[in-house]
């Protein structure tokens, strides 16, 4: 049923009949003797499209409406889901990093950009001693963003990452929010790959596994 | 009295040289502003109050770029076809009155170079002389757009030279001189007394033959930098580049003073606010060119032969017959 629908629509490629939307602009016949042509010579002279041409580019020049926007004084403001310079963030309760160095990010990394080590503390507990991002690397696909389970690496807002070395790497103590921040509580939560979803705490309570 | 004219004449060559030189690049500079404000942009900002020094800047940057003569060039040629451009639009200038003459410290000054009694067509003839730049520069170039431009220039130079001399006919013979002063008292009755008024269709004519003979927009064949790059200017570099730019809008301000100076009434009277409407109608006339920029598409150069041959040509033969069967 759904093939056939679809064969139907390649077939019949007659947009104008279909969609009656769409219609042709300003094909005329071609004018064939040399009476044609002068008459249509004459017509377009007289329209005027020329003094409308000169009209709009004038009104908008006394209108003055400039869309000109004056970069590295001004900016674009970007969505909340851009994917633009990794961050690390910090549990909101401790302090403490919220890395716990399982290595997923490495491992989907498809750039192969990202280098973690781990080690195990004197009390036994993992702790990240290496991780860095290549920059001149990353495709900034956002899938370690998605894959952390502790919403620790996080795209941030930093665009703006012209070097004079190539191969700059971003060190995890870079990345991580510094403690400052994090004691003003002004750490900012990522909205895009892998952030847990608006309102999300209401849904685990009612149904946790769902979740 | 000899040593004082000839004093006098060079004081004025340096003047108008100077003024026009720089006239140039404040002309880059209000073309860029205005289309950019047509376009909804800011234009240069930067550097300066308003951008104003992006001129400076510009011009630094030509003076001090590294003069590249590419292998393969026929260098003499190559290098002589800026200069021919420069030189030809600033000789134009030679038999164009800027201002009405004007006294200073008791000495009366005519802001004329030389008050020629044939100034018209040496200005015609100059400014057809100037089309030796693109072309020499074109042809000399080694570069097969380089090469199409300076065809396409040789080929156009025909088509508008044609238009220019036949439409700017009619109103020489009203006049009955070729000195643009004549010209100029013609017309000193005020504004009923424009030959604009008499001869539109010469006006009108010899406006289209102008934005051919600067290259302006809608006829910008012979740099029309979506098709050729920047024609015959693409192997040139720094100065000699800077050459062929200064020569483009030295030209645009010297046809928009001839068009003001014959058809539109000059300075009048020789007031200081007929020198004032002088400078006005110039004005007009390059903002004109930088309006068309941003409003009309270029057409093709078999557009602008058919346009030129047998449209206006046509006129323009019509304008001076009937001009010349009214004056009998």
């Amino acid at each position: 049923m759904h093939n056939e629908h679809i064969d139907e629509h390649f077939s019949n490629r007659n947009i104008a009949e279909m969609h009656s939307d769409y219609y042709l602009v300003g094909i005329e016949d071609y004018p064939k003797t040399g009476w044609d042509k002068f008459k249509r010579v004459v017509q377009r002279s007289l329209k005027g499209e020329l003094f409308v041409g000169l009209w709009v580019v004038l009104r908008e020049m006394i209108r003055f409406d400039i869309h000109t926007i004056k970069y590295p004084e001004e900016k674009m403001p970007i969505g909340p889901r851009y994917r633009a310079v990794h961050e690390m963030k910090r549990l909101w309760e401790s302090d403490a990093e919220r890395c716990i160095g399982c290595g997923l990010c490495e491992k989907i990394c498809i750039s192969n950009c990202i280098r973690i080590d781990t080690r195990l503390d004197e009390n036994s507990r993992k702790e990240v001693t290496e991780y860095s991002i290549n920059l001149g690397r990353c495709i900034f696909c956002g899938y370690c963003a998605e894959v952390c389970p502790e919403l620790a690496i996080t795209h941030g807002s930093e665009y703006e990452n012209a070097s004079d070395q190539r191969e700059h790497f971003l060190i995890f103590q870079d990345m991580l929010t510094p403690l400052d921040t994090m004691k003003a509580g002004a750490q900012r939560e990522f909205e895009g790959f892998g952030a847990i979803t608006p309102h999300e705490e209401e849904r685990v309570k009612k149904t946790p596994l769902a979740y | 009295m000899e040593m004082a004219y000839i004093i006098e004449s060079i004081i004025k060559i340096v003047v108008i040289l100077l003024v026009f030189s720089g006239l140039a690049g404040i002309g880059t500079y209000f073309e860029r502003k205005v289309l950019a404000f047509m376009q909804r942009r800011l234009g240069p900002t930067n550097v300066g109050p308003f951008g104003l020094l992006q001129v400076a800047a510009d011009g630094i940057k030509l003076f001090t770029k590294e003069d590249i003569i590419p292998a393969g060039v026929v260098s003499r040629i190559f290098k002589i076809a800026p200069v021919i451009t420069a030189a030809t639009a600033f000789m134009a200038a030679a038999a164009i009155p800027f201002l009405p003459s004007f006294t200073i410290f008791g000495y009366e000054v005519h802001p004329i170079v030389a008050d020629i009694n044939i100034g018209i067509l040496y200005i015609l003839g100059i400014m057809g002389v100037g089309l030796y730049g693109p072309l020499l520069g074109g042809m000399a170039s080694a570069n097969k757009y380089s090469l199409i431009s300076a065809a396409r220039g040789a080929a156009v130079f025909i088509s508008y030279e044609v238009i220019t001399g036949l439409s700017i006919l009619a109103p020489i013979m009203m006049v009955g001189s070729l000195s643009l002063i004549d010209f100029n008292e013609y017309q000193s009755g005020g504004i009923t007394s424009w030959i604009l008024w008499s001869q539109p269709v010469a006006f009108v004519l010899f406006w289209i033959a102008a934005f051919a003979e600067t290259g302006r927009t809608p006829f910008h064949l012979i740099a029309n930098d979506h098709e050729l790059i920047d024609g015959f200017g693409t192997e040139y570099s720094g100065m000699r580049w800077g050459l062929f730019f200064i020569g483009e809008y030295a030209n645009m301000f010297f046809i928009s003073f001839v068009m003001a100076l014959v058809f539109l009434g000059g300075y009048g009277d020789g007031s200081f606010l007929g020198a004032l409407g002088l400078l006005a109608k110039v004005a007009f006339f390059f903002f004109f060119f930088l309006w068309t920029r941003a409003a009309w598409p270029d057409v093709r150069p078999d557009q602008l032969m058919w346009l030129c041959w047998k449209v206006l040509m046509p006129i323009a033969v019509i304008n001076v017959v009937i001009t010349g069967i009214v004056m009998m």
